[in-house]
């Protein structure tokens, strides 16, 4: 029933999202493609931050390797589905690989550890001038079609990969991995005694958390063209992805989607309506997140909202005659 | 009567300090066995490394015939060698019946998410804590919770249980309680350890006794001649005591 709910109502928002090309500008269109492109990032970190309570900030890593791996694929002459594959598998090894090592730090010695990877990995692209371009950046082929065509391709091929790792959620939310990692998440000790080969788990969640970062950043190099460090390894995308998930509910199936849906508007409001509080508006969010959300939007008691609520307007006017 | 456990000059140093070493012994399947020793004697690291929780410094654990020198703890958990902490472990923000599923999933190799639930059930019958089984673990009280790392140990199918003071923080009733579920989980041909402060109770339940003190393995046997062992009497119990439980036991 619940699962049926989930399905219904991530189906619902989706639908909403691949209608915008028939319906609206090209404006519009561009923050559904964020807000699929987010949405399917914020689903994967779900995978390491929210099942296995793990505080990955990794995403920008995984974007960006994703954007440079595609981009040197195509320049060297691999059609454009095959170098999105490729760039989402080489991802996906590096996580692996990267997972095995820093996996071994726990909490916030895991955090700072994970932060580092962005500025290692975006140093290492940056002075690599003879592969990547270095600091001036590269040129990625573009897309081929009219303005419309390219901006509606680029949607659904992000709402793809949302589609693919929201399903992914599914699976591993009723699974033996997902118990394994909620396990993991609630007492790693006791995983251990319990059975859970708590290093491989890790490795697969870490894994999953990139697998899709990677496809996303290579498509969004094929999107906007060219690419350079500073913007692919940003420290603002690697804090945002998170901060999405927590807005929403960390751990559940539909809150990084929610999360990041509502994060996108809002920051689209702000945007164009006090250009310079942008990065204000984050910090904001964070603040209210840690007082006021602790568990995100989707584990608010409404009922209880909602009962306080009727029960303050009804002793309202009675305060009011007693005073009077 | 087959052998289950064998240590060969197990040692283990955490730094300079040893805090076990060179223990050898060899437990029979189908055994309740008592570990006893005082505080800091190295019980709960002997523990930790026939579970593969620290690493040997240096000997052998022979289990079931195979070498587990070199195994991890979740390996440990799957090969049927369970174990409870001295302070108890529960995943808290799972139910209790999710609790003991993980157990059985994970440690007790059973198929399917859905098969563990069904199993977790089982056990939780067993132990008794079926009315509570929906709700989150850490609402229980410190008895339910012990019978809770005791369902979860269950439900992992272990050959060995090494129990590390089930009973601490009980009162006298509760221990009864406890000592009888221990009995029931031996009758299920589950090869037991367990680390007990309290004499009686390692009196009344024990086949055989192991006395660790300074790390060392200063005597074994069954619970009568360990208990007049002067170098026993000397370390841990204290000569009031030997005396009383002698003539107490003459008694009987
Ligand atoms: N992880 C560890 N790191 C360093 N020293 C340790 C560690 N675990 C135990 N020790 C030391 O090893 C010695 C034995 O400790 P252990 O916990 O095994 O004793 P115990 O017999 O279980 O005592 P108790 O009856 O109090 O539970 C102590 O000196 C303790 O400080
Ligand atoms: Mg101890």
């Amino acid at each position: 029933m619940k699962q049926f709910l989930y399905f219904g109502a991530f189906a619902l928002w989706v639908a909403l999202i691949a209608a915008t090309p028939l319906l609206a500008d090209n404006y519009t269109i561009r923050i559904a493609i964020s807000i699929a492109m987010f949405s399917a990032m914020a689903v994967s970190w779900n995978f390491i931050g929210g099942f296995t309570g793990y505080p990955s900030f990794s995403t920008a890593a995984f974007f960006g390797l994703g954007c440079y791996a595609g981009a040197l694929a195509q320049r060297n002459g691999i059609p454009l589905v095959m170098a999105w594959v490729f760039a989402t598998l080489f991802v996906a090894v590096f996580a692996a690989m990267l997972g095995a090592i820093i996996l071994r730090l726990k909490g916030h010695y895991f955090a700072i550890g994970s932060i580092a990877i962005v500025d290692l990995t975006r140093l290492i692209t940056s002075s690599w001038g003879s592969l990547t371009g270095g600091g001036d950046g590269l040129n990625v082929p573009l897309l081929q079609g009219s303005p419309q065509e390219v901006s509606a391709l680029v949607l659904y091929v992000m709402l793809a990969i949302l589609i693919v790792a929201f399903l992914t959620s599914i699976y591993v939310d009723r699974s033996r991995l997902g118990f394994g990692l909620k396990c993991i998440s609630q007492n790693e000790d006791a995983a251990d005694m319990v059975g859970v080969n708590t290093t491989s788990f890790k490795i697969v969640a870490y894994t999953l958390s990139a697998v899709f970062c990677g496809a996303v950043g290579a498509v969004y190099a094929s999107w906007v063209g060219y690419i350079d460090p500073t913007d692919s390894f940003s420290i603002l995308l690697t804090l945002k992805v998170p901060v999405m998930v927590l807005l929403g509910g960390a751990g559940t199936l539909l809150g990084p989607v929610l999360g990041a849906g509502v994060f996108v508007m809002l920051e689209e409001v702000f945007w164009a309506n006090f250009l310079e509080w942008n990065r204000a508006i984050l910090g904001g969010i964070i603040v209210f997140l840690i007082f006021f959300l602790p568990n995100g939007l989707l584990k608010i008691q409404y009922r209880t909202l909602y009962g306080a609520l009727v029960q303050k307007l009804r002793s309202a006017p009675k305060q009011a005659e007693k005073s009077s | 009567m087959t052998e289950i456990l064998r240590l060969e000059n197990v040692s283990k140093s955490f730094g300079g300090n040893r805090a076990v070493n060179d223990v050898s012994f060899s437990l029979e399947e189908g055994e309740i066995i008592g570990l006893i020793g005082p505080n800091g004697a190295g019980k709960t690291t002997l523990v930790n490394l026939i579970t593969g929780v620290h690493p040997l410094s240096a000997g052998k654990v022979i289990f079931a015939g195979e070498d587990v020198s070199r195994q991890q703890a979740f390996q440990a958990a799957r090969r049927g060698l369970a174990r409870t902490f001295q302070i108890v472990q529960p995943f808290p923000k799972m139910t209790v019946l999710e609790n003991v599923a993980a157990g059985a999933l994970f440690g007790g190799g059973t198929g399917s998410v859905e098969d563990a639930l069904d199993l977790a059930h089982e056990e939780l019958k067993f132990v008794g804590l079926d009315a509570v089984a929906d709700t989150p673990a850490s609402s229980l009280a410190l008895p339910n919770r012990k019978r809770l790392e005791l369902a979860k140990s269950l439900a992992m199918r272990p050959k060995f249980l090494l129990l590390d003071e089930v009973n601490a923080g009980l009162n006298a009733s509760e221990i009864d309680g406890a000592l009888d579920l221990i009995r029931k989980i031996a009758a299920r041909g589950v090869t037991i350890l367990i680390i007990e402060h309290l004499m009686k109770v390692v009196l009344s339940i024990s086949q055989r006794i192991l006395v660790l003190h300074h790390g060392e393995l200063i005597a074994q046997g069954d619970p009568r001649t360990v208990i007049e062992d002067p170098q026993v009497v000397e370390a841990y119990l204290g000569s009031k005591f030997a005396a009383r439980v002698k003539a107490e036991s003459h008694h009987a």
